[in-house]
């Protein structure tokens, strides 16, 4: 098993990271239009995706069979067989992936759940580290007035009302997001995660993760080069 | 009355509290006749008065159904596979053994987190990442290790009990061999090191199961009846030698108390 941070492969990964409402998912779209216009390959892989998983994952929220630790380990399985089937295969191919929620969700989520910080960490330990991570931070009512206005209810576990914290929803899940949006803030230096202001303009956003993302482009670039010659 | 020990970190939301009653691992290779023991065990249990559960891997409410399809289409990553075992033992640990074991029920549970560790260590995972998750387990009572030395015996046992080789327990996902059968020896060789590691790590009871299947069972239900007999109230007190050599023996009971029988 290879460890966080020893993976060595050809291909970039780039991950977009932040609460509910940040506008993140929106941002990884837009750059990846402007990738498959350069001319690159490039693989999306969101959160919650495995084929083998996502049944099992359904009917537990379903019928609420979740506890903190078995959604923390369900989710890492089902980060797992994405991480087999559809992160490492194109990275070594030399392509790009694109990936919509990171493992940092999962520490933030688990954590604010009451997991324990360094287990969560080992679970994870078989995850290759992204090129680059971006963090798109919005303060917390920014973000739930964006997800008020986008979703009239809220689910259970997404509300965080399996924690028993309060019977109201709304209150659930302000306090959830607040005790989430603590934990990205505390992953910022631990992982080296690229802070974007999320309360900018999509635009100016857009044009900082490709300023960045270019810089990781070219450097492959030159190297390649450089292995011509 | 017992306090709960944990291998690592316990699990959140957990209330961490005495139990009165007793965890009982049956571990063993794959045809070792560990469904067939612990079938026996639980009718010798009860009909001595003790309420018993029993479980095993893949008997998860949350994860079973979902292992069991994802077994079946042979796509299943090695890391995505030691993950998934490992969610449908917590949702039992957390939902069948601890409420249990709270209630004073004998928890017979057919494998445990050795058979996980063991699978994901010959898999190639890292022991301290596998050992590292389990960490949540809860510490056994006792365990006892049903050893059979000679793989070529297990897999006449495999094939004796009708159902033939398993594409996973013969361990066809890494290429071991040309067919199921040497697949099968080869994957049970490497298995047997690693639970032989784990006896002095982990405390196995080793039991010789090339034996009939009488004696494997006599020999299991002295084991139990030591562990679920301990510090009975109505010990003779003149022999305190004795009750000390017996106390190390049953180690990891010693401050268990008995249930009704």
């Amino acid at each position: 098993m290879i460890s966080y941070g020893h993976h060595r492969y050809p291909g970039r990964l780039f991950v977009v990271e932040g609460t509910d409402g940040s506008g993140k998912s929106t941002q990884l779209a837009l750059l990846y239009q402007w990738l498959r216009s350069e001319g690159y390959s490039v693989f999306f892989s969101e959160w919650n995706s495995s084929p083998l998983v996502k049944d099992t994952t359904r009917r537990a929220k379903k019928r609420r069979l979740f506890t903190p630790t078995t959604f923390s380990l369900l989710h890492a399985t089902d980060f797992a067989d994405r991480t087999e089937r559809d992160i490492i295969p194109p990275l070594k191919a030399g392509a790009i992936v694109l990936a919509d929620r990171y493992i940092y969700t999962a520490f933030a989520r688990d954590v604010a759940r009451g997991c324990d910080r360094g287990w969560v960490r080992e679970l994870y330990r078989f995850a290759v580290k992204p090129t680059a991570a971006f963090f798109f931070r919005a303060p917390l009512d920014v973000a739930i007035d964006r997800i008020a206005a986008a979703r009239p209810t809220l689910k259970y576990y997404e509300a965080g009302m399996d924690m028993d914290w309060s019977n109201d929803e709304e209150e659930s899940f302000k306090m959830f997001q607040g005790k989430i949006l603590d934990e990205y803030d505390h992953m910022v230096n631990e992982f080296g995660l690229t802070v974007v202001d999320a309360t900018q303009p999509i635009r100016t956003q857009q044009r900082q993760m490709r300023e960045i993302v270019s810089r990781y482009l070219k450097e492959r670039l030159k190297a390649k080069e450089a292995l011509e010659r | 009355m017992k306090e709960m020990k944990f291998y690592g970190t316990a699990l959140p939301n957990v209330e961490i509290e005495p139990y009165s009653g007793k965890l009982i691992v049956i571990e063993g290779a794959d045809g070792v006749g560990r469904s067939t023991h612990v079938a026996m065990l639980r009718t010798w249990l009860e009909s001595a008065g003790n309420a018993v559960l029993d479980t095993g891997m893949t008997r998860s409410i949350l994860a079973g159904r979902g292992i069991k399809n994802a077994r079946s289409g042979h796509t299943l990553g090695r890391i995505t596979m030691q993950l998934y075992y490992a969610t449908d033992f917590a949702d039992r640990l957390q939902n069948q053994m601890l409420p249990a074991l709270r209630a004073g029920f004998i928890v017979l549970t057919d494998r445990y987190i050795y058979s996980a560790i063991a699978r994901a260590i010959v898999r190639g995972a890292d022991p301290d990442w596998i050992r590292a998750i389990y960490g949540m387990a809860l510490v056994p009572d006792a365990i006892f290790f049903l050893r059979l030395g000679s793989p070529e015996t297990l897999a006449g046992r495999v094939l004796r009990s009708g159902n033939g080789f398993d594409y996973w327990e013969s361990g066809m996902d890494l290429g071991l061999g040309n067919d199921y059968y040497d697949s099968f020896i080869a994957y049970q060789k490497l298995l047997l090191k690693e639970f032989d590691r784990m006896i002095g790590e982990y405390g196995f009871h080793v039991i010789d199961a090339s034996r009939s299947i009488n004696r494997v069972a006599t020999a299991l239900r002295r084991g139990i009846s030591r562990v679920i007999e301990t510090e009975a109230p109505a010990a003779p007190k003149e022999n305190p030698k004795i009750a000390m050599v017996e106390k190390q023996v049953t180690k990891p009971a010693k401050d268990g108390s008995s249930v009704a029988s």
